[in-house]
């Protein structure tokens, strides 16, 4: 190493991406290099003047403009630039000019593509290969066991099976025998050849389902059957499984919205084993499985309430874990239902059965199953059309106010815009929701849609799903090509717009005003999740989760190439730095909220969040484009 | 204060030509005669089109009639670009013995000491580096005196040619001008002129001194940033240079 040229070494070594690449890569960089000094104002690069080199910020600030004259970024110390003139055609794309007196380095063209070629992290960070933010996505999913570890790895032995003609005393001797706590019941195939397996001697199988430990006290003890009955007549008809290749997570996932403990393992129809709860647990030791489980066996409210920390601490443990956004959204929003469902149950303990049918219904981050730590409650009553608010409306409304005020105990505010089943607005038979969907679906202004864009992710948790089921119908078929509700659905997902993102220790305005900390919800998931809606909406799409969304929607020609796979990366970068703020946020005893201060964001980080923001940033404009206000109104 | 540049020599800036082509005409060391004969900008030449080259020595200490040349760096640039690729430094074997004192003050050990050559093997490779350029330095007495001292010594003839001392420059900012002036007569300290304090005030970053190549490569840089903020690229650089 040259001692001669530690300044310039050190100096670059500190900086993304040079802190990554080897010793004698730097020296060669740093030996190579030419510098210039500029004074405040003076242009550094000028539109398309021909580019040989890279440009670094030794001191001082650059600002780098669009073709257009508005401002693309804010440079400081340590940044690079010029790198997309060089990869595209040699000529300055982005014009550059001095902002404070600032001394530059340039690093020869032949030393940027040896860079590029001995150095992944390189090409990644100036976006040669796939984009940062891609590269950073995968990297972080491919350090997370859980996503990778195959469910098979976990099954001991094959399962036990009984023909279903056997007497229920057989199997549970069977049970016995083999230590196992639930055993497999299968027919000769006939019916449905969609199930049927063949076994080695070439007879063909099919499953019925599964006969666990508790369904012999429940099925048959406590409804007196005969030790005699075939175990065929106590199966329950409906088999839920998971394929042996599926991840542990994802078994774990079944379990939850299933509510079951014994999930049996298929390699395509061919039963190979039986998942207990008890194998995911010492798999993942205190796991937010274990939490709803406790969730459905307290009593009161209170109760349920005192579970906070531990819902904060699985939190904290995901996270660590390495688990994506995804898992947490889903584990979070499950927890939360679980609450729900709960506090019904006990409302319902308290006030006696509902005098007519209803469905408790959630939107927001619950029914896109997106939910974080920090979560209003948004939910509603969809009761039957056989209502009638003089003698049932009592009920309902204390109802919701039993839920509404436990939920609010156990974390979930009360949400500011009063959408919740407590309000009397939102607490209505299906045939008038269907008259508010229609209302807002067919007579759309922007000023209308503001407050009810909620509405549009909905799901339900409790009682007659089919209510919700057939809400989402409704919508599902009006909005699509529904010129004018998608305009102003897609006029409102504009009113967020992301920052351009960050300098030195502040976070940086399109319009070069400086901020000291930012809402990542409003100026990112938000804004980002507003604008899937209006595409998943427009494409007939009925899923309510984003990424989902963004997988019907990357089937249509809706999105140009490769863009639903850009906001997906940039969702779930976004998605996650929220979550690891409000983890650290917890980490030290602070109430977790939804802002990030810049000094708590590594350089890497910046990098990745300034590209969300720039993919969130470019979609925004392509929906104004997509979704024009119809000239005329009909 | 651009326009109001005058120089601080007085003796008259043209007087260099005559001088190296009277050289390259007589010189009798083949090394000395090829650096006058490559010969140098004019004085009229402006600055923006003029090749300079960063120069800064350490030595054992500060006379040079009983202190020795101990490493030389140099940077070739122009007000657009400083070329670091075709920097050169050299560790020179001193011919007095080095004192623990100026070891540590210049990072070079006895080792690198014991291994350097003579100053005179250096020589023809340091003249090649300075042909058709105009050297910069800060802080000049000691970059001539000692250069000349050196040569005369071994090659028996003297090495002079004009240089551009960024202390001077400065100076005249801090020192001589009128404001500069009147703040003395305030009572406020003198502007303190070393190479790190100038270049703070051009928001340049502070350097480890004390290394030539580095000290060479902070002139350069100091030079670039001073012009760009006193002095304009039409400039003469004869009214530069002493």
């Amino acid at each position: 190493m040259d001692v001669e040229l530690l300044e310039i070494r050190q100096h670059m070594g500190r900086f993304p991406p040079f802190d990554r690449i080897s010793d004698d890569l730097l020296d060669e960089v740093a030996g190579q290099v030419e510098v210039a000094y500029y004074k405040a104002g003076t242009p550094i690069l000028e539109l398309d003047q021909p580019i040989e080199r890279l440009c670094y910020v030794r001191s001082g600030a650059v600002e780098v403009y669009r073709r257009s004259g508005t401002l693309f970024d804010r440079l400081g110390e340590g940044d690079v630039f010029g790198h997309f003139s060089l990869l595209r055609n040699h000529r300055v794309r982005f014009p550059a000019t001095a902002l404070e007196d600032s001394l530059i380095y340039f690093i020869p063209e032949t030393a940027f593509w040896r860079l590029c070629e001995s150095d992944d992290q390189f090409a990644d960070f100036v976006e040669l290969g796939r984009p940062r933010l891609e590269a950073a996505v995968e990297e972080q999913r491919k350090n997370n066991e859980m996503m990778v570890t195959r469910v098979r790895k976990l099954l001991t032995r094959a399962p036990q099976m009984v023909e279903s003609t056997v007497s229920v005393q057989q199997a549970a001797q069977r049970i016995t025998a083999s230590q196992a706590s639930a055993v497999l019941v299968v027919d000769a195939a006939v019916a449905d050849p969609r199930y049927t397996y063949t076994d080695r001697e070439g007879q063909q199988w099919q499953v019925r389902g599964i006969l666990t430990d508790s369904d012999f006290r429940t099925r048959v003890v406590a409804e007196g059957r005969s030790p005699d009955t075939p175990v065929g007549e106590v199966v329950g008809d409906r088999l839920i499984a998971i394929q042996s290749d599926e991840s542990v997570y994802e078994a774990m996932l079944c379990m939850l919205r299933n509510n079951v403990h014994h999930l049996p393992v298929v390699h395509r129809r061919r039963p190979v084993g039986i998942v207990h709860l008890s194998d995911i647990i010492r798999y993942e030791t205190q796991s937010s499985l274990y939490l709803v489980d406790s969730i459905f066996n307290q009593p009161t409210p209170v109760g349920l309430a005192r579970l906070l920390p531990d819902v904060r601490a699985a939190l904290v443990r995901m996270v660590n874990d390495g688990a994506d956004s995804r898992m947490i959204g889903s584990a979070l929003s499950t927890i939360g239902r679980s609450f729900t469902r709960r506090l019904l149950e006990l409302a319902e303990q308290v006030l006696g059965p509902p005098p007519v049918p209803y469905c408790f219904m959630v939107m927001g981050s619950m029914a896109r199953d997106e939910q974080t730590i920090v979560s209003d409650q948004d939910n509603a009553l969809v009761l039957s059309d056989d209502f009638d608010p003089d003698s049932h409306d009592a009920y309902f409304e204390a109802l919701a106010r039993y839920v509404s005020d436990g939920l609010a105990a156990c974390g979930y505010s009360y949400c500011k815009g009063d959408i919740m089943a407590t309000n009397p607005r939102w607490r209505q038979p299906l045939s008038q929701w269907k008259a508010y969907f229609r209302n807002w679906i067919d007579e759309p202004t922007p000023e209308r849609l503001l407050h009810s864009s909620i509405f549009f992710d909905l799901d339900a948790v409790y009682g007659e799903n089919r209510f919700v089921e057939a809400l989402q119908d409704l919508v599902a078929e009006r909005a699509k090509g529904n010129e004018r509700f998608l305009a102003a659905m897609a006029r409102n997902a504009l009113n967020r717009t992301p920052p351009l993102g960050f300098f030195r220790n502040f976070v940086m305005e399109h319009d070069g005003r400086h901020n000291n900390s930012i809402n990542l919800k409003r100026r990112g998931t938000a804004p980002l999740v507003d604008l899937i809606r209006v595409h998943a909406l427009a494409c007939g799409a009925r899923a309510q989760n984003s990424f989902d969304r963004l997988d019907q929607i990357g089937r249509t020609q809706l999105l140009g190439p490769g863009v639903a796979d850009r906001l997906r990366y940039a969702l779930e970068f976004l998605t996650m730095s929220r979550i690891r703020h409000q983890v650290i946020d917890l980490e030290q005893e602070r109430e977790p909220d939804n802002n990030i201060e810049p000094e708590n964001v590594p350089d890497s980080e910046r990098h990745n969040l300034k590209e969300a923001f720039q993919a969130l940033s470019n979609a925004q404009k392509f929906l104004k484009f997509r979704y024009p206000a119809p000239t005329r109104g009909r | 204060m651009r326009g109001r540049w005058r120089s601080h020599s007085r003796s008259g800036a043209n007087q260099w030509g005559p001088y190296i082509a009277a050289r390259a005409a007589g010189s009798r060391v083949p090394a000395l005669a090829r650096y006058y004969g490559a010969g140098l900008p004019s004085a009229d030449t402006p600055i923006g089109e003029v090749s300079f080259l960063a120069l800064d020595i350490e030595t054992t200490g500060l006379d040079e009639a009983r202190h020795a040349i101990v490493s030389v760096g140099v940077v070739p640039f122009d007000l657009d670009r400083i070329r670091l690729a075709d920097r050169h430094y050299w560790v020179v074997h001193p011919p007095r013995a080095l004192s623990s004192l100026s070891v540590t003050f210049h990072h070079i050990t006895h080792t690198d000491i014991e291994n350097a050559p003579d100053f005179v093997e250096v020589l023809p490779s340091l003249l090649e580096a300075m042909a058709g350029r105009v050297v910069v330095v800060h802080y000049r007495n000691i970059e001539r005196s000692f250069l000349d001292a050196a040569a005369k010594a071994r090659v028996g003839e003297h090495l002079l040619f004009p240089v551009v001392d960024t202390m001077a420059i400065e100076a005249h900012r801090h020192r001589l001008s009128l404001w500069a002036r009147f703040r003395r007569w305030l009572g406020h300290p003198p502007v303190s002129i070393r190479l790190n304090d100038s270049r703070q005030r051009y928001g340049l970053p502070v350097y480890q001194g004390h290394h030539a190549l580095v000290d060479a490569l902070a002139t350069a840089e100091l030079f670039q940033a001073q012009v760009a903020t006193h002095l304009r690229r039409d400039m003469p650089v004869g009214r530069l240079w002493s």
